[in-house]
């Protein structure tokens, strides 16, 4: 059993921690009151996603896929998860800093940042 | 107690599903007919090393544009969300911040240049290393950061920091545009020459998009933080 888990392969590895840490940043999302904690529980889930679609792209014995020579035997990882990634990073940023000024904004009128004291939408 | 019921649910669902993938997960053991071609055709094609930079330049270009703009207008909306409001304009905002420590201090004069120098590193070698125009661009940021913790009263000049960064973008455009006429299409790195294969003047325009989508994302990310700072 213990050896069964010490040879699960990286890319298992990798591709489960990023699927608990989008579990965990749900269940922050899904739990706290606090704007600032599900702000954090999406840059969570974020994390964890980019975690994911990185292991996706992994090949068996795959190296960066940096060229280094004409050598035809190298085999290299699939480029194309790993722009995308890039570009979901940025793109997060984007969004996570906007969220946070929304909260700052949030705190300036209504002096609190728990959820409980924006009803206005709720119904 | 029933939201939390409802919560612990939602997850075990989520859960099940994500068991279902990773229990089926198994290592790729070929690349997919797109990547394989941008593995056996991209150095040759485009004369970039680093083949992740190749499929973010130049390849799928207009992604990057598109998201060089969602960044831009992320940090526009900043702009307006934290904008001073009309009614409390007091001449000189906040010039009592407490100094910053020694350590602090002392760590930027040595810190800052390097910081600096690293980012114009990373972009500048983005075609042949790991790293490009929004890593660099990252690292600039935090450099900048660190002189915002380090000098609490000073601010940037943004005018400069908007100047430069609406020269990169356009910039950025425009030199895509000139793939329309030189070479294949839009964004085409080929309009300057390959350059030697792994040289730092290689892969055409590539480096030059970097270095312009680097300054960009080091600017933006600049004025941002001098906003949530003044906010």
């Amino acid at each position: 059993m213990f050896q069964d888990l010490l040879n699960t392969p990286l890319s298992t590895v990798v591709l489960i921690t990023g699927f608990i840490l989008v579990l965990i940043g749900l269940w922050g999302m899904l739990m706290h009151k606090n704007i600032i904690r599900i702000i954090v529980g999406f840059t969570l889930m974020d994390t964890g996603i980019h975690m994911v679609m990185v292991a996706i792209g992994y090949l068996t014995g795959g190296k960066a896929p940096i060229i280094e020579g004409a050598n035809k035997n190298i085999v290299y990882v699939d480029p194309v998860p790993s722009a995308l990634v890039l570009t979901s990073i940025v793109i997060g940023l984007g969004i996570t800093a906007i969220m946070l000024s929304y909260a700052i904004q949030i705190h300036k009128a209504k002096k609190s940042l728990s959820i409980d004291d924006c009803a206005e939408m709720k119904w | 107690m029933l939201k939390k019921f409802f919560a612990a649910l939602a997850l075990f669902i989520v859960a099940i599903m994500f068991y279902d993938i990773a229990s089926n997960y198994q290592e790729r053991q070929q690349l997919s007919g797109v990547a394989q071609y941008y593995v056996e055709k991209g150095p040759s094609e485009l004369g970039a090393a680093n083949l992740v930079t190749s499929v973010v330049v130049t390849y799928r270009g207009l992604d990057t544009l598109g998201e060089v703009t969602v960044l831009f207008i992320s940090a526009a909306g900043i702009g307006l969300l934290l904008r001073r409001q009309r009614d409390d304009k007091d001449p000189s905002p906040q010039k009592d911040n407490a100094p910053c420590s020694e350590i602090v201090d002392t760590a930027f004069h040595l810190l800052f240049p390097m910081i600096l120098l690293f980012g114009i590193y990373i972009f500048v070698n983005g075609h042949l290393t790991p790293g490009g125009g929004f890593q660099g661009g990252a690292v600039i940021a935090s450099g900048m950061m660190l002189y915002l913790l380090a000098k609490p009263n000073n601010t940037f000049n943004l005018q400069l920091l908007k100047k430069i960064e609406s020269f990169s973008g356009s910039a950025y455009v425009l030199i895509g545009a000139l793939g329309l006429f030189l070479a294949g299409g839009f964004l085409d790195n080929r309009v300057l020459s390959l350059g030697e294969f792994g040289s730092l003047f290689s892969a055409g325009l590539i480096p030059v998009i970097y270095v312009l989508i680097g300054l960009k994302v080091g600017a933006e990310l600049s004025s941002v933080l001098t906003k949530f700072r003044d906010s």
